[in-house]
């Protein structure tokens, strides 16, 4: 009871205090024809009522987040919210797992055919370009989410796989299924460049060092014209080609639809399987404390430079893919805005998190793109969202489950 | 004691931070078998030998070699960490280093890294004999939790263990990597007296069944006195005395060292 009249009191106080900063803009205004000085008292009511609400509802939203987390401290469990807690019996349950993944997987492999007419095919390519950011998640997700290593100009290496492929091809005249690995060791090979002169960085100097590499790859691209066609970019890149049969529209969309969906099974094969293994709890571990993690035989640099040379061989891959599905790139596709996109898709959905990640990446890209009406507060909502996340659940949409092993059995199963 | 062949041996070892001498030529050696204790003051340069041993730090001077039972000997300095810890020399922190996020039994699994081989490849392949390697991993690890009785909390998170708990989680990740010489740094640090008598026996079960030698700084006498071949005691990063418990009690620079110059008037 105490408790709520602090919060009204502060919900006043807050109140009183905007209605002091808005009176100059919303109260008053001096109308220049007659002269003379109007007061709009009523903004006055409405801003007091409306700010004295929104704080009240903020404070208690606070303490209910404490509320929470002292009940998880005496649960001893995690986080220990309830979702939380009954995704991860959900997860132990492998039967349910299996159906539910099985259902997931007709649900996408019939999702095109469901979703597109012969005339209109728009859901299948904006999927195409949900399932590509996905793919980028994912990748990042290796390097921020498991090894702890910040990338702020992840982008880059999605920019080096598809000016791979779309010069191969002009030059070369080299076919998509070929470009599509060379790609991939490409992004994989400037990967290892970044990694190799900032092995010795953490932290702060890190995310710089990675936010000028992404920037300098984009102004390289902008302004090398002979090579890279600059600000202009690259236009006729050669569709990906099925054994030389002709497609209409919406075949190439479903074909490039399928394509990216095996990319994106490939990629959460992949992540699984470095998780739970050993390369994978070295990455781990070496988020969680570098210097222990050295001390108990772990080799930093191999383990730094693996991180960084997987995050990027998925984005080079998927680069490839990108700039076929879309036959025309240019640097505008690869600005920092796309880093901190694919950035916050990784913490939105929880460091580490596979099906987090994949989660937050097809609700960051699907959204705006359905919600078109709301376009301009795109970015306004973005924000609130993040900093509403960060303040009520910093370890993202779904937190990383804990894998238990069987001991002396065969085999421990694999699970996100 | 008899004449065993000396795991590790360091001699004039000296560790300069800028202008200040944090260790003065030290010398030390272990044995086969022997659990020996570093003891100290605080801001003695105990817990920065160990870390020049270990080679988090680079020394100045000096030389710090190890030989493994049965090898040759072989200098260390400057070798990088997860290479010492690979030669078969472990530790464990002062301010508990654990992982955590990650699960106790995962903790332990770390431990394993250096003594297991499977690459990226292998990794995502998961061969026949990646998979025996895998489940080899967690059975050691396994074994080593019971060893140091934790494993009924093999699926917790690390950080949600207790204090005394999380040393002995410690103690068993050192382990896994298979050390044939363990460097203890405070391991009764913040334990209670009960907890400490445990840690006690662990100790010197472990020396006893794993057949290594162990080096451990500790403030708490009892446990020193109680288990300890040999002392080594430093001041000012000097040695100022070395010898066996008894000797060590009656020594009367240890005393003023640890009580001040009045105490043996």
């Amino acid at each position: 009871m105490r408790e709520m009249l602090t919060s009204l009191k502060n919900a006043v106080g807050i109140a009183l205090w905007f209605v002091f900063l808005t009176l100059p803009l919303l109260v008053v205004r001096v109308n220049t024809l007659n002269n003379e000085i109007e007061w709009r008292w009523e903004n006055l009511g409405w801003i007091a009522g409306v700010t004295a609400l929104l704080a009240l509802a903020w404070q208690l939203s606070l303490r209910w987040r404490d509320r929470q987390r002292d009940r998880s401290v005496t649960q001893d469990e995690e986080e220990g919210m309830v979702p939380r807690a009954t995704l991860q019996t959900l997860l132990d349950n492998r039967v349910l797992c299996r159906r539910l993944l099985v259902g997931a997987a007709l649900l996408a492999a019939a999702f095109p055919w469901l979703v597109s007419t012969a005339q209109n095919f728009y859901h299948v390519n904006v999927m195409v370009s949900a399932l590509i950011f996905v793919v980028l998640a994912l990748g990042l997700n290796i390097t921020v989410g498991l090894a702890g290593l910040l990338d702020l100009g992840y982008i880059a290496f999605f920019a080096v796989g598809a000016y791979t492929y779309a010069l191969l091809s002009k030059a070369f005249g080299l076919g998509f299924w070929t470009c599509l690995p060379l790609g991939g060791v490409a992004g994989m090979l400037f990967g290892l460049a970044l990694g190799f002169p900032i092995l010795r960085l953490r932290g702060d100097y890190l995310a710089i060092v990675t936010l000028g590499f992404g920037s300098i790859t984009k102004i390289v691209l902008e302004n090398w014209d002979a090579v890279f066609g600059g600000a202009a970019g690259i236009a006729g890149i050669p569709r990906p080609d099925l054994f030389a049969l002709v497609l209409d529209g919406r075949q190439k969309a479903v074909y490039s639809y399928y394509i990216i969906l095996a990319l994106v099974v490939l990629t959460i094969f992949v992540t699984v399987r470095l998780k739970n293994s050993r390369i994978g709890r070295a990455w781990m571990a070496l988020r969680e404390d570098e210097i222990a993690c050295v001390a108990m035989g772990v080799d930093m640099a191999a383990t730094k430079l693996s991180a960084y040379a997987l995050g990027a061989f998925w984005a080079g891959l998927v680069g490839v893919v990108f700039a076929a599905h879309n036959n025309f790139i240019n640097p505008d596709s690869f600005t920092f805005m796309d880093s901190a996109m694919i950035l916050a898709m990784v913490v939105l959905g929880g460091m580490g998190s596979i099906l987090g990640v994949i989660v937050a990446a097809l609700a960051l890209k699907l959204l705006p793109e359905y919600l078109r009406a709301f376009a301009e507060y795109r970015m306004l909502v973005f924000g609130t969202v993040m900093v509403l996340m960060m303040l009520f659940r910093p370890q993202g949409l779904i937190s990383n489950m804990r894998r238990r092993y069987a001991a002396g059995t065969k085999g421990g199963g694999d699970r996100d | 004691m008899t004449e065993q062949a000396k795991l590790l041996d360091v001699s004039g070892l000296t560790m300069d931070f800028g202008g200040l001498r944090a260790i003065d030529s030290v010398n030390l050696e272990i044995r086969t078998g022997e659990i020996v204790a570093l003891i100290g003051p605080n801001g003695a340069g105990k817990t920065t030998f160990f870390n020049c041993v270990t080679g988090i730090y680079t020394p100045t001077a000096g030389d710090v070699s190890i030989c493994p039972p049965g090898g040759k000997p072989l200098r260390i300095n400057g070798l990088k960490p997860n290479r010492i810890t690979a030669l078969g020399m472990a530790r464990t922190f002062q301010n508990i280093r654990l992982f955590p996020g990650m699960t106790v039994l995962e903790n332990v699994m770390i431990g394993r890294h250096c003594r297991t081989k499977a690459s990226i490849v292998d990794a995502i392949v998961r061969g026949p004999a990646t998979a025996r390697e895998e489940q080899e991993t967690v059975d050691t690890s396994y074994c080593l939790l019971e060893r140091v009785g934790l494993a009924d909390a093999a699926d917790d998170f690390a950080r949600n263990l207790s204090y005394g708990a999380q040393r002995r989680l410690e103690i068993a990740r050192a382990l896994a990597t298979e050390p044939f010489l363990l460097l203890l740094d405070e391991p009764a640090a913040g334990m209670n007296p009960q907890e400490t008598r445990e840690l006690d026996e662990l100790i010197v079960r472990i020396r006893d069944e794993e057949r290594l030698a162990i080096l451990l700084i500790e403030h708490d006498m009892k446990l020193v006195m109680n288990i300890s071949d040999r002392i080594y005691v430093m001041e000012y990063g000097k040695e100022i005395a070395t010898g066996t418990p008894e000797e060590i009690k009656g020594n009367p620079r240890v005393i003023e060292a640890y009580l001040g110059e009045d105490a043996h008037a």
